[in-house]
């Protein structure tokens, strides 16, 4: 550090020697350090946001490329004004405080069902391809500089040509998610590039350090007995890493079993736990990325589920943001760190012939793998995948940081390596990376089916489940799903008892979680709807607006709330091979990436989030802060949303019914959606209440409801009385069943028109159940077991007792 | 092999049977045995308690479907002969992606058609061609855990209609079935490796 440097520059500081109080002071030396982080990140950050602006760049060019571009710009500036290259990537910064993030966030977010279940398939790629690459690349490059390809300058030996190979053999995880999550290729292609490059992490340890102990060792010590013990060291390094992270992973879950009481922090232990698994592999000379990977991997169901929804939401957002952040960095830096002429050194030979190398032994051994596996598995693998397989081998930011690592004493032409391993990083994320796109079109690669969770789907994949085991158990074979039968029985016995919550065993159901799921989704869809139509505009005004609620359902998901699609996966019974749903994007950062683009560009979901947080949705533990950093109190009127929720189904099994009965035939569909809106914009709009919520669906009710509301001046009365008139309105098409039962203040309201508001209306916000319970047939349940049910189901005209009741359960 | 040729022989119209499901001699002759093995009293064929034998199936949910199943073939079957044994576990092999397309054969049995025509009968008990609300209804009630309410199990069914039913008959016909299930990867999930 120039401590000393700094401080000779000191005109008025001097440590001892004062004449006079000085009022402010220049204390550089003792920020420079974290200044100078804080400042790096800021400006990699700085120019994520300059690409954003425009979109048409980031369409053509993927955006590692851009950051490379823009690091080779700040290397210019550095170099120009330091004449040296200060802030190259050093290999310590990168491994140990950019890479940890970016692999977390891929095992966490790893579909598992997807990953494992084509795990064969990863293996066979990470481990047989990256040894074929490293050694096919090191001896082909041997062998041409034998030849005297490379002319006589370089002095390298056979051992270093195989350190080389096995240094550029790695496919590098930052630089394929990069690449990948802008392309969007079918679910299975990128788990089998994805899973490849994070698990081939376990190999090129392996072999990058028994090449480097070889190459110290000499050619000459090397017998069998190495060489044996370098195939041992492989399945330690690899096994041992991911029995490490698999370690960690156990104490995470046990971890978060506990966390009940001190949920504001729940979230931030999994970012240590996980780290300190990386850094014990490492510190075991295991492979550290595994062991991150695997962390991830193995904990993700099971902390989801134990720990509150908006933990689980923070760490998702935080994961994110973590590893988008060092991605960028580690472009940028990519970038800066090749202007640096003293590690230019030209050879032309070496040069063409390593990326000739690189690119052609990928695609052959792509192609030779896959064409073993076809053999074998149930889906095979395609022509034009393989294509795309082998063009997304991209290199980056772990190669450079192993081309860093060289010794120099050892490995003379250190310099030429590395120059080497920049430009074929270069080559592979730019030329590769902004290709990639054309290509995959070009060639009709299936793409990701971007589809929403269907209730059916998932319903189908279930039956489709259970039919093949039956049919397994029938031909007396044990297939697939009998070692997935037994895993999941063995899971549900032993591993969900000890890991998981007890809560939280019992509330997993599968298919109600894709349910309730779903629902959250429809409710946030009113509102945004609601907002967006400018619904606040007629609580402020006197005219009605007529609002079109008819709408697309839902397709705007992606980019509300993304906090509001929880993919708690509730995997109770979970079965299947493989899933093909929302909550398994298998893009590691898409989901976040895709949700900022499309919210920076649409301001109403901001405040749609905000009306949100504060109004509409409440979790079952709904959490207002005071401003305190240790208390939360639960929100009082938590049973709303349990309301909210039975309301909706209600009435959508009104809608049902009455469609049955074949009153207003065409419309209904269509309708009951509006009425759901109805009920939920009246649900979030806790402003106002004076005004008429003037979006009838239909034209009679809609005017019946605004000349009511021309009259009306008192709220609760105005409320009653729009229930009543929208009830009638309603009326026909109801069925009503011989149960129902009219809570009393309702049959009041309707009467006339001026009741005193219940106990629970006040309590609550203002908008009224009771026009919804109208709709509804009330049915008595005597099966519920879960509290949210119990909110409406219990008989009526027990108001009192039901809130207590109520108050009871939750 | 001297056993195979003999047990190939007790079988009717073998080389009929291995052209319309696919299988191969080996296969064949390995279901050959199993419908011997799970026919407890040498009869020749099966019956329903056959089936109800196998204790695996007793814990599906969806067990006694899959078994109907085989018995669906005609109204009112009583009992499966290997060649209909044969024939419904044919619904499962993996589908051949490189068997030339003839437009003149009809589909084989694997084809993805044929696989959502098999699924959709699961839900289809009454064979109208529709799955109707009670259908779905019963299949959910037993797919789905204890815990769930009648009214949750409603909302689910209803919903589910609601998301494939396009002509707003309350009922999911298998054009509706097929669409809805457009993106998923039957010849994946419906599909058994060692069948192949």
């Amino acid at each position: 550090m120039s401590l000393s440097h700094t401080r000779g520059n000191q005109t008025e500081h001097a440590p001892a020697t004062i004449d006079t109080l000085p009022i402010v002071t220049w204390k550089w030396h003792h920020v420079e350090a974290p200044y100078l982080v804080a400042l790096w990140v800021l400006v990699c950050w700085l120019c994520k946001l300059v690409f954003e602006l425009n979109h048409r760049v980031t369409n053509i060019f993927p955006e590692s490329g851009l950051l490379i571009l823009i690091g080779f710009v700040l290397g210019g500036i550095v170099w120009g004004a330091d004449k040296k290259a200060t802030f190259a990537l050093q290999p310590t910064t990168f491994f140990y405080y950019l890479l940890p993030q970016i692999i977390l966030d891929a095992g966490y977010c790893m579909p598992n069902k997807l990953f494992f279940s084509n795990m064969g398939a990863i293996l066979v790629y990470a481990v047989i391809g990256t040894c074929w690459n490293a050694g096919a690349v090191g001896i082909s490059l041997w062998g041409c500089y034998e030849g005297g390809a490379m002319g006589k300058g370089h002095i390298i030996g056979f051992l270093q040509f195989l350190l080389f190979g096995s240094l550029l053999s790695a496919v590098d995880p930052v630089a394929v998610i990069a690449v990948f999550e802008e392309v969007h290729v079918n679910e299975v292609l990128f788990i089998l590039v994805f899973g490849e490059s994070l698990l081939n992490d376990g190999v090129t340890v392996v072999l990058y350090n028994v090449c480097d102990a070889f190459v110290s060792l000499g050619a000459a010590k090397i017998n069998a007995a190495e060489i044996i013990k370098g195939i041992i060291s492989f399945f330690v390094v690899a096994f041992g890493g991911a029995l490490v992270g698999v370690i960690f992973a156990i104490i995470l879950c046990l971890l978060t079993r506990c966390t009940k009481n001190i949920q504001i922090i729940e979230a931030g232990f999994i970012f240590v736990i996980s780290y300190l698994s990386y850094l014990t592999a490492e510190m075991l000379s295991l492979s550290a990325i595994m062991a991150i990977t695997f962390c991830g991997v193995c904990s993700q169901k099971y902390i989801n589920v134990n720990m509150d929804e908006r933990s689980v939401n923070t760490v998702r957002y935080a994961m994110k943001v973590f590893a988008n952040g060092s991605e960028t960095m580690i472009f940028v830096f990519l970038g800066i760190s090749a202007i640096d002429p003293a590690i230019w050194v030209w050879n032309t030979g070496f040069i063409l012939l390593t990326l000739l190398f690189v690119f052609v032994y990928r695609i052959m051994g792509v192609f030779f793998l896959t064409w073993f596996l076809n053999k074998t598995r149930l889906v095979p693998v395609e022509t034009i995948e393989q294509v795309i397989m082998s063009y997304g081998g991209l290199r980056g930011g772990v190669a450079y940081a192993l081309a860093t690592v060289l010794d120099p004493v050892k490995i003379k032409e250190k310099n030429l390596m590395l120059c080497t391993t920049f430009l074929v990083i270069y080559f592979t994320v730019v030329l590769q990376g902004v290709t990639m796109k054309p290509l995959v079109k070009w060639l009709k690669v299936k793409r990701s089916a971007q589809s929403e969770l269907k209730l059916i789907e998932k319903l189908n994949n279930r039956t489709f489940e259970h039919t093949l085991c039956a049919v397994e158990d029938i031909c007396g074979r044990i297939g697939d799903n009998w070692w997935i039968r037994g895993w999941n029985r063995f899971e549900q016995k032993w591993i969900c008892r000890y890991l998981m919550k007890p809560s939280a065993r019992k509330s997993q159901d599968y298919l109600f979680g894709v349910f309730h799921q779903l629902n959250l989704e429809d409710a946030v869809n009113y509102v945004s709807e609601g907002e967006r139509r400018g619904s606040l505009a007629f609580m402020r005004s006197e005219d009605a607006a007529s609002v079109d609620f008819k709408k697309k359902f839902g397709t705007d998901m992606s980019d509300i709330m993304p906090d509001i699609m929880v993919n708690t996966d509730f995997n109770g019974l979970d079965v299947s091979m493989s899933s093909v749903t929302r909550e398994s994007v298998p893009s590691v950062s898409l989901e976040i990436h895709e949700n900022d683009t499309k919210n920076l560009r649409n301001n109403n979901d901001v405040n749609v989030h905000h009306l949100l947080q504060q109004h509409l949705y409440k979790s079952r533990k709904h959490h207002r802060h005071k401003y305190s950093r240790s208390h939360f109190s639960i929100n009082q009127s938590e049973d709303e949303v349990q309301e909210i929720f039975q309301r909706t189904m209600r009435s959508r099994l009104e809608s049902f019914k009455s469609a049955k009965m074949g009153v207003a035939p065409a419309k209904k569909i269509s309708k009951h959606p509006q009425k759901d809106r109805q009920q939920k914009m009246s649900n979030g709009k806790s402003l106002d209440k004076s005004k008429a919520h003037p979006y009838g669906d239909e034209d009679f009710e809609f005017s019946d409801g605004n000349s009511a509301s021309g009259g009306e001046a008192a709220t609760h009365a105005f409320l009653y009385t729009t229930a009543g008139i929208v009830n009638r309105a309603f009326m026909p098409e109801m069925d009503t069943p011989p149960t129902m039962r009219t809570p009393p203040w309702l049959s009041q309201a309707e009467t006339d028109g001026s009741v005193a508001p219940s106990q629970r209306a006040q309590r609550s916000l203002p908008w009224s159940p009771s026009n919804i319970r109208r709709l509804a047939p009330l049915r008595i349940s005597n099966r519920s077991t879960d509290s949210f049910i119990m909110a409406d189901v219990v008989k009526p005209p027990e108001n009192p007792e039901d809130r207590n009741s109520r108050r009871d359960e939750t | 092999m001297g056993s195979r040729g003999s047990t190939l022989s007790k079988i009717p119209n073998v080389d009929k049977l291995m052209q319309e499901t696919g299988f191969s001699q080996a296969h064949i002759i390995r279901l050959h045995d199993r419908f011997r093995a799970l026919d407890n009293d040498e009869k020749g064929y099966l019956c329903p308690q056959d089936f109800e034998a196998i204790k695996e199936l007793a814990m599906n949910p969806i067990g006694d479907r899959i078994i109907g199943a085989f018995f669906a073939q005609g109204p009112q079957q009583e009992t499966v002969d290997f060649n209909s044994f044969v024939k419904v576990l044919a619904h499962f092999r993996p589908t051949d992606k490189n068997r030339p397309k003839e437009s003149t054969s009809p589909d084989p049995i694997n084809s993805r058609t044929n696989k959502l025509k098999f699924a959709f009968q699961l839900y289809d008990q009454d064979k109208d061609g529709k799955i109707s609300r009670d259908e779905l209804l019963q299949v959910l009630r037993a797919m789905l855990e204890m815990q769930v309410t009648e009214e949750q199990l409603e909302s689910i069914t209803d919903r589910t209609i609601q998301e494939s039913d396009t002509d707003r008959d309350n009922a999911i016909s298998f054009e509706e079935f097929r669409k809805s299930l457009d993106k998923v990867n039957i010849e994946h999930k419906m599909s058994i490796r060692f069948l192949r």
